[in-house]
């Protein structure tokens, strides 16, 4: 935890740390302290007065039916993000570890939208869906499948899954290729000695010995989903149509400043504080279990 | 490999071409539609060729923006952009790097107190707190200016827990040494840890570089003044831009510059970007 030799002084340390507490204790926990405070408020329209009206705010959200579909969406969503990006980049990683020829061309080729703005993503995916004039929509007519995410819920749902999972694949893949290139080569090796097929190989061997990266992933790409593609989701569908993608994070926002109702806000903020502290959590549970094996 | 499969082999290479080809697909046809005139995008189904009119669009967007979206020159946006993602980065670098040295070198009363504030806000992204945050930066009055862009986004746990681990692995005889020689602890920080840190302070540039570049909830709250606009943010306002129908050529034009400056970092430092990307992960 600490070095053996170290130095002694009064005031240094305190200097040294002092920037970085600053910051984190105007901007990170004065509000949430606020966010939890104001969570048990109703404030009026013009913020004059307030009062104190205790679990309400939360009641009124766990009573209402747009709060309580805001989290199947954001349900479906992440879960449908996580496995879709999960999926393509490790089967990307596999057959990138086996490749020698041109490797480090597929692996540039491979790893660049990890830079690509979420935003961004969400907009050119946007594009290529567009219903008038949009190329994917355009082979999409040509199946025979009508698309407008303009007036489907669950179209605009599913644009924005693909978006988000398109942005999160190189993130992914990098992480299933470096674990993959952990496992000892002489376990496979003895495998095949064995006769076991490469797909025997895979299920038996390799994935199992990548759980580790797996569940990491897991829950880096929920946390994605969550809160990252708030960006994604805001510069594209704006939640719409009718809430269809209006997921937890989009509603924090929507209900604080274009709804104008801060208490409810705040309840929000809070529920999705307990949700991130969770998830970090369990993580960091894992991660010390990691450790042993 | 482990034994020699054609067939495998075959399939290898065809799945990470589809692969390819999947990531690059849609980039392509934004390339493309940044090169063509309205007219060419209007009817289905748009060309999938470059145009000839990349020129004009690129510096019709460059020198003077888009009219429907308040006429703000790209350039001046990407400005803007260039400024808030070095400013975050050279920030949390600058913070977390002294503050990680006197966590790990230094024995002093409420350490751990501190540590563990720092390594808590891991936890709380800044979309989850947002108005309340959004509160405090109006009430100090840094509401559309560079330091409110800036300030509130450089505390972070990540670059803090990453300086600390690196920091731990260095050889305790180097502070024996240093302090024999009579080095004080800002000459031992300024000479023999700095230029240690090189590698990884290069890591975490680019990743923090990315992360800065791409911020997008942030400024869109922080700014009104049109002046202040960062190009990540400015183009959802030509996205939904009301009742005029999207310019689609010069939106595609907006986003291939916008991704410009981090995919190119990306990859000229792919190896530091790896490294910094697995590394600050951990």
């Amino acid at each position: 935890m600490q070095k053996r030799v170290v130095y002694r002084s009064k005031l240094l340390p305190y200097l040294l740390v002092a920037p970085q507490i600053a910051i984190t204790l105007i901007f990170f926990f004065w509000p949430s302290y606020q966010a939890l405070e104001s969570s048990f408020y109703v404030e009026d329209a013009f913020g004059f007065s307030r009062n104190w009206v205790g679990m309400q705010n939360y009641a009124e959200l766990f009573a209402d039916p747009g709060y309580l579909r805001s989290f199947r969406t954001t349900l479906i969503f992440s879960v449908s993000v996580a496995a879709l990006t999960m999926s393509i980049s490790l089967g990307l990683a596999v057959a990138a570890n086996r490749v020698i020829r041109a490797a480090t061309a597929y692996r540039t080729l491979l790893i660049w939208p990890y830079a690509v703005a979420p935003a961004l993503a969400g907009v050119i995916w946007y594009f290529l869906m567009n219903p008038s004039l949009g190329i994917v929509a355009y082979w999409l007519k040509a199946l025979g499948v009508n698309w407008n995410h303009y007036v489907n819920g669950d179209q605009a749902l599913l644009l924005v899954i693909v978006a988000a999972a398109w942005k999160q694949i190189s993130y992914n893949f990098l992480f299933f290729l470096a674990g993959l290139q952990s496992i000892p080569k002489s376990l496979i090796e003895a495998a095949a000695i064995d006769r076991a097929s490469p797909a025997r190989r895979f299920w038996t061997i390799v994935f199992p010995l990548l759980t580790p990266t797996t569940f990491f992933l897991l829950v880096i790409n929920l946390v994605y989903a969550f809160f990252d593609t708030f960006a994604l989701i805001h510069a594209t569908t704006e939640g719409g149509p009718v809430d269809a993608t209006s997921i937890l994070v989009y509603r924090v926002y929507s209900t604080g400043f274009v709804g104008q109702d801060y208490g409810s806000s705040a309840a929000q903020s809070v529920v999705l504080m307990a949700l991130v502290v969770g998830m970090t959590f369990i993580q960091f549970r894992y991660i010390e279990r990691k450790v042993n094996y | 490999m482990v034994e020699n499969r054609p067939f495998l082999t075959v399939l290898t290479h065809a799945a990470l071409i589809i692969g390819v080809l999947f990531l690059c697909f849609p980039v392509w046809m934004a390339l493309v539609a940044s090169t063509h005139s309205a007219d060419a995008l209007s009817s289905s189904p748009i060309p999938m060729w470059f145009g000839d009119q990349g020129w004009q669009n690129y510096s019709l967007l460059i020198s003077r923006g888009l009219p429907e979206a308040g006429g703000v020159p790209l350039g001046r946006m990407m400005l803007n952009s260039a400024i808030m993602a070095l400013g975050i980065t050279f920030g949390k670098i600058a913070i977390s790097i002294i503050s990680a040295y006197a966590v790990v070198y230094f024995k002093f009363p409420f350490r751990m107190v501190f540590f563990w504030m720092i390594f808590i806000t891991l936890m709380l992204p800044v979309e989850v707190r947002i108005l309340p945050t959004f509160d405090v930066v109006t009430k100090m009055g840094l509401l559309n200016s560079y330091a409110g862009l800036i300030v509130p986004l450089i505390a972070s746990a990540t670059a803090t827990l990453l300086f600390r681990q690196f920091f731990l692995t260095i050889p305790d005889e180097l502070v024996e040494a240093a302090r024999i020689d009579r080095a004080g602890p800002l000459r031992f920080f300024w000479d023999i840890l700095l230029p240690l840190s090189r590698t990884n302070i290069a890591a975490l540039f680019i990743i923090l570089f990315i992360f800065g570049w791409n911020q997008y909830l942030w400024p869109l709250l922080v700014t009104t003044d049109e002046g202040l606009y960062t190009i990540v943010m400015g183009i959802q306002r030509m996205v939904n831009s009301g009742e005029s129908l999207p310019v689609w050529h010069l939106i595609m034009g907006t986003a291939v510059l916008a991704m410009i400056p981090p995919v190119l970092v990306v990859i000229a430092m792919q190896k530091l970007f790896v490294k910094g990307l697995v590394e600050s992960e951990k």
